[in-house]
């Protein structure tokens, strides 16, 4: 008799002797446990459960460092470098900002993460008229090349590795950091950072998009050539699940949606760049959600991984195995936060924050409590940051790699995870790729109907939230909040006044002429014409404003 | 007379109640706004939905438009004093005086000064979607629509 079957033999013994009378005394406090996506999570797991799925220990896990990559991209892992501690941070004027970052980089934070406002992720400058309310209010506005000046100063940029969260305007925003690094004698082929650059999930699920999908593909994919000729050190896209959490997205679904963009950006670069796989798929990032549901989310990541590895070796033929490791970036659920009994969220953080470590991230930010109410203050982001450091130095979970392989629930889960994840993508592809898919609506449906379903769920008090359907209290949350102040905004569009006063008028107008001859011939790479226009001082409205007129806006169905 | 007096408020009784639901300024976090777009169409409520990036020129464009008799908006950008405050200004200019609901993400003290500006109701994270349609409801009813 096999090990298996006579562990099957004693199994059924147990439920029957032990189990059965004990339920009968004391009842399970559910018929069932489900995870959040749904699967039912049973009482006990044991090698039974990955016998049932012929698992195999060198074909589902290997080895960190190798294929399939699912114990994590790095032989190492943290035992050699830890993960890059990393706040999302940004607000107001250049200055405000300047503050805050070396504020950060002061009490511990290993990288910086620019967040813009809204004109400068949507190519407005702040002097539009639809601009005016947004200035510096969810991240730093960034007009022009001045602004980025006065955010780095003081800041080598040519040690600190950035991440930029900009996705319509990211050549912009990116050519604005090439120039000031240049101007201290920083190369670009030496710069360190990831840029968001993923336009897909803008029309899913974050919505700054601006123009239409096929040339808003063609932009995105012409930075991402751009930098593999260029910017070899350079992370050209952040193919990004978070948001399709953030809007809904159960765990397969945000794992899916993003590997399923992913697959878009490849195919998009082989066609237009025509360089080989291996050329620049070792510079495609990622981004995910860490919510609370702990074993859940560690089996997401693990199976983001292994499903990556699949694809590129696979679909696409690459062979450096650089190309197929998954290396990502982890937010903690913003939605998960409450604006109830706030400091809660401080426990919720942690524990978020846990399941990206042990899941195996490359860079970690983690929400501050004070977030449902309004931008964190400094106090709240030590905070944050606190929790990171108490993880990486106190906790031993970083001392070695993927500490929860073997576990024969934690196994399950990331098959059962990845088994759901395919069926999703496998539609994406029978509806002919995800941008068709999109026009569709088919990952903008199914997020909002996850949406809904867990509004409704929380409602009846079956997804329990402590504060708000669970231990709630009669309270009016006292907390200190940051407010922008809003003479920025005066400040930033007398700036840049002056700047567009002091130009060379001639050079100005024919690079935007250059540019716009680029954008409307669609062999050329839109990425240089738009550098040149950012060295002559072009600011970020006026080359938004071209592309504008050469490729036109979006404007989405909407789907609710 | 009275007969048609009669008809005159049965026709009121029997006009579905008629909500906008948009996203105020350039924000485009719409899971909540979707949410409850949503939980009013399953209350029965007839909901037009903007969708993102909506000036208040167009909300209030809209509210004409659509005879609407009440409006929600959702902001998440912090920018909800300027946006709001915008808002109303045009609504009263234009004459138009139904209730303004307004949800995201708003600072406790800022909560108050919407209000005292004629906002009807505030509602924050972790409102319950009940509680949000009993206020649509409520505030309409309250300005004489229905």
């Amino acid at each position: 008799m096999s090990d298996v079957s006579k562990l099957r033999e004693k199994l059924k013994e147990w439920e029957k002797e032990v189990v059965e009378p004990i339920l009968k005394k004391l009842p399970e406090r559910k018929a069932k446990f489900l995870t959040e996506e749904g699967i039912e999570v049973r009482r006990l797991y044991t090698p039974a459960e990955l016998a049932e799925r012929n698992w195999n220990y060198l074909e589902r896990l290997g080895f960190p460092g190798s294929y399939p990559f699912t114990r994590g991209p790095y032989p190492t892992m943290y035992r050699g470098r830890p993960w890059t501690i990393r706040q999302y941070a940004g607000y107001g004027s250049a200055e405000d900002t300047n503050t805050r970052y070396r504020y950060l980089l002061s009490i511990g934070q290993t990288g910086l993460s620019m967040a813009f406002d809204l004109p400068t992720q949507l190519g407005l400058d702040p002097d539009h008229k639809l601009a005016w309310y947004e200035v510096g209010k969810v991240g730093v506005s960034m007009p022009s090349v001045v602004e980025m000046d006065i955010v780095f100063k003081d800041i080598p940029m040519g040690k600190i590795s950035t991440s930029m969260t900009i996705n319509a305007t990211a050549i912009e925003v990116l050519s604005m950091y090439i120039a000031v690094a240049e101007s201290r004698g920083v190369d670009k082929s030496t710069l360190t950072g990831t840029i968001q650059n993923d336009i897909l999930k803008e029309y899913i699920a974050r919505n700054n998009y601006i123009y239409p999908p096929e040339p808003s593909m063609r932009y995105a994919t012409d930075l991402i050539i751009y930098a593999a000729k260029n910017m070899p050190r350079w992370n050209s896209i952040s193919i990004s699940g978070y948001h399709f959490e953030e809007a809904g997205a159960t765990p397969a679904m945000e794992i899916a949606f993003t590997l399923a963009d992913a697959i878009e950006y490849v195919k998009w670069v082989l066609e237009r760049g025509k360089i080989p796989v291996d050329k620049f798929a070792p510079r495609l990032s990622f981004f995910f959600a860490a919510r609370t549901n702990l074993f859940e989310q560690i089996a997401k990541f693990r199976a983001a991984r292994r499903m990556w590895a699949k694809i590129m070796k696979e679909r696409f033929g690459a062979k450096n195995p650089r190309s197929m490791m998954l290396r990502f970036h982890t937010q903690t659920a913003g939605v998960l936060l409450t604006a109830q009994q706030p400091l809660v969220n401080l426990i919720r953080t942690t524990i978020q924050a846990l399941a990206a470590v042990l899941g195996g991230t490359q860079s970690l930010h983690v929400n501050s409590y004070d977030e449902a109410l309004s931008l964190p203050t400094e106090e709240s982001v030590k905070l944050s940051i606190r929790v990171q450091q108490v993880l990486l130095y106190e906790s031993g979970v970083a001392d070695t790699v993927d500490p929860l392989a073997g576990s024969y629930y934690i196994e399950w889960l990331t098959d059962e995870i990845e088994e759901r994840a395919w069926k999703i993508i496998d539609e994406v592809d029978r509806l002919g790729g995800m941008i068709r898919a999109i026009e569709l609506g088919y990952p903008q449906r199914e997020i909002a109907r996850s949406a809904y379903e867990w509004q409704v769920k929380v409602e009846k008090g079956e997804v329990p939230v402590i504060g708000v359907n669970l231990f709630a209290e009669e309270e009016v949350p006292s907390i200190k909040v940051l407010k922008v102040d809003p003479e920025v905004r005066q400040r930033v569009i007398e700036r840049l006044r002056k700047f567009r006063a002091q130009r060379d008028q001639t050079k100005l107008e024919s690079r935007l002429n250059a540019l716009r001859r680029a954008a409307e011939n669609e062999e050329d790479n839109i990425f240089d014409p738009i550098l040149e226009a950012v060295k002559a001082k072009a600011t970020l409205g006026e080359i938004s404003g071209v592309l504008r007129e050469a490729w036109g806006e979006w404007r989405a169905p909407e789907v609710f | 007379m009275i007969q048609s007096q009669v008809e005159a408020s049965k026709k009121i009784q029997s006009k579905k109640l008629r909500a906008i639901v948009a996203k105020l300024g350039l924000d485009g976090h719409d899971r909540g706004a979707k949410v409850v777009a949503r939980a009013l169409r399953d209350a029965g409520i007839e909901v037009i939905y903007l969708g993102v990036h909506q000036a208040p020129e167009d909300v209030v464009e809209a509210a004409l438009e659509e005879d609407a008799d009440v409006v929600g908006v959702s902001i998440l950008s912090g920018s909800h004093i300027e946006l709001v405050s915008d808002l109303l200004k045009l609504m009263k200019e234009k004459n138009l005086s139904i209730p303004v609901v307004v949800g995201g993400i708003i600072p406790p003290d800022d909560v108050e000064e919407l209000k005292k500006m004629g906002v009807y109701e505030v509602l924050g994270p972790g409102t319950p979607l009940r509680r949000i349609v009993e206020i649509y409801k409520k505030a309409a009813e309250e300005c004489g629509r229905k």
